[in-house]
């Protein structure tokens, strides 16, 4: 494994000799997520396996290239799970792309996102240099936090070799309840429900259906049923589904907005919704401006990214510019020549 | 008592005098927010870690987000060190003032801005209590997960920069995993709203790189945190072992059986002996180490996981297990958990308290040479440990009067961390680097580590005025430490020069 961290190396040193762009790719299940993919590919498929994993110490570390339907087959095994519930969006999807973009699926609201279970890295910055930040233990403070910073960077800061995550165990019950509603019944329902003691994890509105997902011990599970009321459904297809974005909701063919807002925002009249996260996760397909849409979105609290498009696009997110300001002048302190995926995230860098 | 022995205070000199400086001030706060009497800064010389003392130059207290953008501009423009301080009692040295510096306290910034129980968050002034925060929850059914131990005295500022955890972190996370939103303020007093009212927010996550950055890349001054329900029901349960290896295995069986304890604490024979002559928790005394181990959520869940919990402690050989079989015995059980400091206190003036974190398996050697380590330095020594998340708090005891005692203190508690990064674990899990584990940081980082935090500080704070000498070493400092980290046989510090 030491030979393909140092083709690694060779391969990032002559890109900051000759000044040429790096694109850190895995399969590829992500290469949607962009405002431009410049650069010739690293391909961090070679880099693969799991390192260690010890069920009963709650972490598991592997590398980056390792595919992630591996990964959770590994840890399924042993009864646990990624708890964030990782979209894949594809069967090549590896670890490290899942560390490096940082996505979260239905049981975010509940048990954390990705950048929350990420425990440590190892990183090849632009200097070619082998480091690691955080480790393997679940209480880590010593330096700055760069792992969680590495997560979500979308390969723009370096590349990650490994990535240590604390893992969960997979829930020994799970129930998914429909009670028909509209919008805003479903938002008001939700949030009064996650204010109350109940095993939730995951909510979901669409076609006029609030879905609910309650897991933990079976008679806890039970009794929530029994207060909630509402129709079961099968669990797993439906979930899968919303978290791989293969719901029919998604087959829209024209734009797909990601607005992360306060939860208790009433219904947003932008386009057919799909809303996840006890109405902190809004899915908005349709077209419309990049600019509008995220003032939106900025009046409720949050944000706006345009998730995929079907052509070009100046941008996917907008930030403020005093944001703007710092976010680039991290990307020049971990990066200073630019070389990881350049304008991947933001025209500008 | 005195300061460590090559403190770096004298690293950022001021371009202007203390009379300058606080006519400058003056200009901007109210009388009454800035104290520069040496009589009212001897409050300010220490925080928690009470066994290093410096006089700050001046003292400022602002009451305002704008006094405090202020205060900052005319440090930054007077190349002033700054020294944030929320209620002081932090654990590792972090609000040390400096000799030439200004510690500026954010006490008077203590209002609960918002309540939103809808939404389940609230937004709060960094001087709030973390305890207060619960406690406005509460009508609601909420409350605020992390709870240091500091919590009825420490303040969420204060938390923020620490990334504080507690004895539910392992269920519920640390301060970084429920936060959602800070205004935040740099040295040269811009603003800045990192996090958003949702889940995420856009483009790097800057919200954990603040978090925990122990005061050394701005300061926060308003948080807005996560609430979450109220559990309707908790319990504990207590079992005792007669060899700390069986009870570290007991650790490893729960989790092994799928269960993720709200509270999974250890004490050793020393610590619980401490606890009942100090207030009688009723802990058996013959056993070499307890186990707490807490249930909360639901009725049914509670009684389905207890039920579990006791079934795998004891096949995991406890001698003993009783289930809390009411919310006051619950409490008398935490309590001499939550006692365990001021216990040891009692019998010894003085005590470092570590912080390293291991992983979990590495118990029963890191114990053992803990224990061994008290012949070495002749120094006793007590072990409470947040099990389930492998954060251990040995408490070194010492009077620090004793110069000697003090010296063999720190090198007892500089071997622990050393022996924690060797198993692979850190330094520290909850408390921060501060001043007090400056050393080791050396031990755990290697250069092009370090060089990568001075490349985020320098973004941050282009000046070093900020907490200068704490968290992240100099490469100089380590150097001169020689206690480099060695790693495949690199060479450390190939890029400093050698005399």
């Amino acid at each position: 494994m030491s030979e393909i961290i140092q083709q690694f190396q060779q391969t990032i040193a002559s890109a900051q000799a000759e000044k040429r762009a790096l694109r850190i790719r895995g399969g590829g299940s992500k290469d949607f997520y962009a405002v431009r993919l410049d650069g010739d590919v690293i391909d961090t498929r070679a880099y693969s396996g799991i390192v260690e994993y010890e069920p009963t110490e709650l972490v598991f570390t592997a590398r980056a290239g390792t595919p992630l339907r591996d990964v959770e087959a590994t840890l399924a095994e042993q009864g646990q799970m990624l708890a964030f519930e990782p979209p894949h969006f594809g069967t090549e999807a590896t670890f490290g792309g899942c560390i490096a973009a940082g996505f979260s699926g239905p049981r975010r609201a509940y048990l954390g996102s990705a950048r929350d279970f990420v425990l440590g890295v190892r990183l090849l910055n632009s200097a070619g240099e082998d480091l690691r930040f955080g480790g393997q233990v679940m209480k880590n403070v010593a330096g700055y936090d760069l792992s969680r910073l590495l997560t979500g960077s979308f390969g723009t800061l370096g590349l990650i070799l490994e990535a240590s995550v604390k893992v969960l165990p997979i829930p020994e019950t799970e129930q998914t309840l429909r009670l028909e509603m509209n919008e805003t019944q479903a938002i008001e329902t939700m949030n009064r429900c996650a204010g109350q003691p109940l095993p939730l994890s995951a909510t979901c509105f669409v076609d006029k259906s609030l879905y609910i997902r309650l897991s933990g011990a079976a008679s806890a599970v039970a009794a929530a049923q029994k207060h909630l009321g509402g129709e079961p459904v099968d669990s797993g297809p439906f979930w899968q589904s919303v978290r791989e974005h293969t719901h029919p909701f998604f087959a829209e063919t024209q734009a797909q907005w990601r607005l992360s807002i306060k939860s208790t925002t009433a219904p947003l009249d932008l386009g057919p919704t799909l809303i996840e996260w006890n109405g902190s996760l809004r899915w908005i397909s349709g077209d419309g401006e990049l600019d509008t849409i995220n003032g939106s979105a900025r009046n409720c609290g949050g944000y706006a990214t345009l998730f995929r498009r079907a052509g070009e696009a100046d941008a996917i997110q907008r930030l403020q510019p005093g944001m703007l300001a710092l976010q680039r002048k991290i990307k020049q302190a971990m990066d200073p020549a630019g070389i990881f995926g350049p304008r991947r995230l933001h025209d500008g860098f | 008592m005195g300061k460590p022995d090559d403190f770096p205070a004298e690293t950022v000199k001021p371009l202007i005098s203390k009379a300058e400086l606080v006519e400058r001030l003056l200009a901007v706060l109210p009388t009454e927010s800035l104290l520069h009497d040496r009589e009212e800064l001897k409050p300010f010389e220490c925080d928690g870690l009470s066994a290093y003392r410096q006089i700050p130059l001046a003292v400022a207290l602002p009451e305002t987000e704008g006094q405090i953008r202020a205060v900052l501009k005319i440090c930054h423009e007077g190349r002033v060190p700054v020294v944030f301080r929320g209620a002081g009692t932090g654990l590792s040295g972090g609000a040390l003032p400096y000799e030439h510096g200004l510690l500026l306290g954010l006490s008077k910034l203590k209002r609960i801005l918002e309540v939103d129980p809808q939404a389940r968050m609230a937004r709060v002034q960094p001087g709030v209590r973390n305890a207060a925060i619960s406690e406005a929850a509460a009508p609601h059914g909420l409350y605020y997960a992390p709870d240091p131990s500091s919590q009825i005295a420490c303040s969420i500022g204060g938390n923020v920069a620490e990334n504080s955890g507690g004895v539910h972190c392992l269920k519920y996370g640390l301060t970084v995993n429920n936060i959602m939103k800070v205004r935040f303020v740099t040295i040269d007093g811009e603003l800045l709203e990192i996090g958003s009212d949702g889940l995420d927010s856009p483009g790097y996550d800057l919200l954990a790189l603040i978090t925990g950055s122990e005061g050394l890349l701005g300061v926060v001054t308003e948080i807005t945190v996560k609430l979450l329900p109220s559990p309707v029901k908790a319990q504990v349960v207590l079992a005792a072992f007669d060899d700390v290896a069986k009870a570290g295995q007991a650790v490893a069986d729960i989790i092994g059986a799928r269960i993720i304890p709200a509270g999974l604490e250890m004490m050793d024979k020393k610590a619980t002996g401490a606890v009942e002559q100090f207030i009688g928790a009723g802990y058996p005394l013959d056993a070499a180490a307890i186990l707490l181990c807490e249930s909360d959520g639901t009725e049914e869940e509670v009684a389905s996981e207890v039920a579990r919990m006791t079934e795998v402690l004891k096949a995991a050989g406890a001698t003993q297990v009783r289930v809390s079989s009411n919310e006051a015995e619950r409490l008398k059980f935490w309590a001499g958990r939550k006692s365990a400091f001021p216990a040891v206190g009692r019998i010894l003036p003085d005590y470092f308290c570590m912080d390293g974190t291991i992983p979990r398996k590495q118990l029963p050697k890191v114990l053992k040479r803990i224990s061994e380590l008290e012949e070495t330095f002749n120094l006793q020594c007590a072990n409470v440990f947040h099990a389930g998340d492998g954060n251990l708090h040995p408490l070194i005891m010492f009077d620090a009067n004793d110069e000697d005692q003090l010296h063999r203190a720190e090198k007892y508690g500089a071997a622990i961390l050393e022996l924690c990064v060797e198993v692979g674990g850190t330094i520290t899990g909850e408390h921060g680097v501060g001043i007090e584990k400056i050393n080791q940081m050396c031990v755990q980082f290697r250069t092009a580590e370090l060089n990568t935090f001075h490349a985020i500080k320098h973004v941050f704070d282009e000046h070093g005025l900020l907490n200068p000498g704490k968290a992240v070493p100099t490469l100089q400092r380590c150097a001169e430490f020689g206690a480099m980290h060695v790693h495949r046989g690199e060479e450390k510090f190939p890029d400093l020069p050698r005399f």
